[in-house]
């Protein structure tokens, strides 16, 4: 459309190889499916208990996603724009919690209360971990967005509430939208997660094929019913973003809106904001806490530890920018192309989202020995599956920030003769960098607690974080794993600084997200 | 505008300063791409590389110290003993792996299956009485773990417990028994029940348990329930209760251990083993660590360490505070019985437990 000018074959090009290896996993899928006969696959995925699972899954999806939707918008309106005491400081809490082993979660919960569990356990727990991923877009929505519409609603006579509810939460509507998809995307491959909390989603179902058939053929035909799932989940994104998705907001130029006074509400909002740091964050802190007071295996971390830490914060940084680079063509390709090709590629880069780690890190097994053995086992392709697995975090943050590209610069640039690269490279970068760094910091941070395709796919002798948590965990040596609980999270506060200070900066209000 | 905004003008040294940091993990992670493909040089040939589902902090000792005794250093993966059996069977015959541990011998008889294991030394299986191993020959065992009861002491005393794993299928047990369906050793005790009381009374067994009883995800998370009295008794094997006594010392320990009666299905031997992947390079040493870990040094070590389980090895004698291995009575089922689980796979999800 308007921004057709820059359709090039080279986009395209690009945008399509991303897909293409982004797809690795779907295509590994469809050839192992193809093993099983067509009765060995029917008697399995018609099964009472295919039912459950996927009516669990369903109604965890739906819960964690309106909690979430709830709890992140509330929270980006509350430090963005009232005059709440403290909103940095809070920016920063609320963004943490994505950090927290999810192990840690469970684990503390269901130690606390037994009565976390089930659909409203599941619920509660998966909400505090990870409503951030609401929050982050809306906030840095709400930062971008100029607040004339709101004066004008307001001169016209709306309340506040009548603001809120008909004028700021319909503009927030494509970064809700966009983290509702996340939400719900890695609700649909999560198994982990739920494993203490006695609430058994369709993942286990795959999980369990593998693990107790070593059936490939029927975990990939109950994969695939989980891409179906995936499918209509982005179908729906698709008819809510309709033809609103581009911003009707444009990003305004350097003037901050006037805080709201939340008064007498004020107390109430703090409270309010303590109350879930407290139980996201204050819970499992404690938690950790009592397992190195109490755990007899507490040790001091070996001399080791510093060289785990080390791993993480190189293999997370490496992936954070191969994922960030390949959802530029991406992204780009998305929001130029509103078509169906465009939606495709876009699609496709979603799937993995959905899919548990141990089938992505099984199809890049699949490929590698195939095609490419030397980078087996090495940090290329560990650092290659977290790309392919957080992809659509970093594409849905990119495609936020290329909806609300301003036009003009970009077109006045070439009009004085820039060459179209170098107006690129000067103009839209420069403008991008902020949702760039935002996606750098999501995808890292997500790769930190990673344990599935860590474990199958990392160098031999290279330990991370997860993987020492995790050996610990496993043989119940709770005070010795709490050390590394407690670096995963100290890791995570330098990203979310770094996310936050993007909403501090006034000077462009270009959104992460 | 133009100016202000373009990317070397703005703040150049930061900038600079970021692309480094945000280069040099590339470069790094390039770099052990590098590193790694140097190590299948032949200077490194004194190595082999060991995937192991088996607790990592045991295993560690032992090939530290099979390095000590021989000079042949081991890579040691880690990992889910069903993702790894799942990641071999992927790799096929390109697997960088020459030996597998699992914890259970339906992992190795998946990878047998597909012909992927070769023959384990007549002298390595001689060390360990026949009945561990696996009946082809291609893989020997280990340890040893006994299927139990744990059980909460504030709510239950021993003679309460039943004494037999049927009575927890039945209604008087409803809500107080814990089990974990999906774990890798669940499966063998269900096809144990099968073989000993027949398909019907496995069947009707199982539709209690999905009735009656509380189904956790893994034993970890079950014997924590059952020791903070959640659940009031749950079927796990020995090792978990010492685990978590370790963990918890007395004063945090609320349970104990309680054995089925002799023969019962409940009561179920656990075997560990390990095989040689027939498509290994290092046949020679792979064959001398397998060779190793049923000499008596090592079975030692298992006696003595943290994962409390029983050495297998003819003549090793555990030292932790278990019931010593010649006074439990497990029925008389070898892993040869027990087949690749298949059949426990069908009645479970029959079952609806999977």
């Amino acid at each position: 459309m308007g921004r057709g000018r820059h359709r090039g074959p080279l986009g395209a090009v690009t945008a399509s190889l991303v897909a293409g290896i982004a797809s690795l996993p779907l295509i590994f899928l469809l050839w192992q499916v193809t093993g099983a006969s067509r009765s060995e696959l029917l008697a399995l995925l018609l099964r009472p208990r295919v039912g459950e699972l996927l009516s669990n899954t369903v109604l965890l999806v739906l819960v964690v996603t309106s909690a979430s939707v709830v709890l992140g918008a509330a929270g980006a309106w509350l430090t963005e724009r009232t005059d709440l005491r403290g909103r940095r400081a809070w920016r920063v809490l609320l963004v943490l919690p994505i950090a927290v082993p999810e192990f840690v979660n469970g684990y503390t919960w269901v130690s606390l209360s037994p009565s976390v569990q089930g659909l409203w356990g599941a619920s509660l727990v998966s909400t505090l971990s990870l409503y951030p991923l609401v929050y982050l877009p809306c906030a840095a929505m709400l930062r971008a967005r100029r607040p004339e519409q709101d004066e004008v609603a307001h001169s016209l006579g709306a309340g506040s509430f009548a603001v809120l509810f008909r004028v700021v939460v319909p503009q927030l509507r494509p970064a809700l939208i966009g983290g509702a998809v996340i939400v719900s995307l890695h609700l649909l491959g999560e198994y982990g997660a739920f494993a203490l909390l006695r609430y058994p989603t369709f993942a286990v179902a795959i999980f369990n094929q593998y693990k107790l058939g070593f059936d490939a053929a029927g975990a990939a035909g109950l994969s695939l019913l989980l891409v179906a799932l995936c499918l209509l989940v982005l179908a729906v994104q698709r008819r809510a973003t309709g033809g609103t998705g581009s911003v009707s907001a444009r990003p305004g130029q350097a003037r901050a809106a006037r805080p709201l006074t939340l008064g007498r509400a004020g107390p109430a909002c703090q409270a309010a904001l303590a109350a879930v740091t407290l139980l996201s964050l204050g819970v499992p802190l404690v938690a950790t806490g009592t397992w190195l007071l109490r755990g007899t295996s507490t040790t001091l971390p070996p001399a080791s530890t510093g060289l785990v830490l080390l791993n993480t914060l190189m293999l997370g940084g490496a992936a954070a920018l191969l994922c960030t680079l390949l959802a530029i063509p991406v992204a780009g390709f998305a929001v130029r192309r509103r078509t169906r090709l465009g939606g495709l590629v876009e699609g496709v880069t979603y799937i993995n989202r959905a899919l548990p780690g141990v089938v992505v890190a099984l199809a890049l097994v699949f490929f590698a020995l195939r095609t490419a053995a030397q980078l087996y086992q090495s940090s290329a392709l560990l650092v290659l599956a977290y790309s392919s697995l957080f992809l659509p975090l970093a594409v849905v943050a990119v495609k936020a920030g290329m909806t609300q590209l301003p036009r003009a610069q970009p077109e006045v640039a070439e009009g004085l003769g820039a060459h179209r690269a170098m107006v690129w490279l000067r103009v839209t970068l420069p403008l991008l960098l902020p949702s760039l760094s935002g996606a750098v910091a999501l995808v890292f941070l997500s790769t930190v607690t990673e344990l599935t395709a860590t474990l199958l796919l990392h160098p031999t002798g290279v330990q991370t974080l997860a993987t020492q948590f995790w050996v610990y965990t496993t043989g119940q040596a709770y005070g010795a794993a709490a050390p590394y609980a407690g670096l995963m999270l100290v890791l995570a506060i330098g990203p979310t600084y770094l996310l936050t200070r993007q909403l501090d900066r006034p000077r462009r209000s270009l959104p992460l997200l | 505008m133009f100016e202000r905004t373009a990317f070397w003008s703005l703040r150049r040294r930061r900038s600079r300063w970021a692309a480094a940091a945000l280069v040099a993990p590339l470069l790094a992670s390039c770099a052990t791409a590098a590193s790694r493909t140097d190590s299948g040089s032949p200077t490194a040939a004194a190595s082999i590389t060991v995937y192991s589902g088996q607790h990592e902090q045991t295993v560690k000792q032992l090939t530290d110290d099979f390095t000590k005794r021989t000079g042949v250093r081991v890579q040691l993966r880690s990992g889910n003993e069903a993702e790894l059996a799942n990641q071999i069977l992927q790799e096929g015959a390109a697997s960088p792996a020459d030996v597998f541990i699992a914890g259970n011998p339906p992992p190795l008889e998946a990878i047998r299956a597909k012909g992927l294991l070769a023959p384990v030394q007549p002298s390595t299986l001689a060390a360990v009485p026949a009945r561990y191993n696996s009946p082809a020959g291609q893989w020997v065992g280990l340890t040893a773990r006994s299927g139990a009861l744990i059980y909460n002491t504030a709510a239950l005393t021993p003679s309460q417990l039943p004494t037999s794993l049927a009575e927890l299928a039945e209604p008087a047990w409803k809500g107080r028994f814990g089990f974990a369906p999906t774990e890798t050793d669940f499966s063998p005790i269900v096809t144990a029940f099968a073989k000993l009381k027949g398909q019907a009374a496995a069947e009707r067994f199982l539709v209690g348990l999905k009735t009656g009883a509380k189904a956790y995800e893994d034993n970890e998370a079950l014997v924590a329930a059952v020791n903070r009295g959640e659940v009031q008794t749950g079927l796990v094997e020995h090792y978990y209760w010492y685990r978590l006594h370790k963990e918890l010392g007395d004063a945090g320990t609320h349970s104990a251990l309680a054995y089925f009666a002799p023969g019962d299905p409940g009561g179920l031997l656990a075997v560990s083993g390990a095989g040689v992947l027939a498509s290994s390079a290092h046949q020679q040493n792979a064959q001398r660590f397998l060779a190793y870990l049923v000499s008596l040094p090592a079975q030692s070590l298992i006696a003595t360490g943290d994962s409390f389980e029983y050495p297998l090895a003819t003549g090793a004698v555990t030292q932790q505070p278990l019931r010593p291995f010649d006074q439990l009575r497990p029925p008389a089922l070898a892993p040869a019985d027990l087949g690749d689980g298949k059949q426990a796979l069908l009645l479970l999800q029959k079952a609806n437990l999977l």
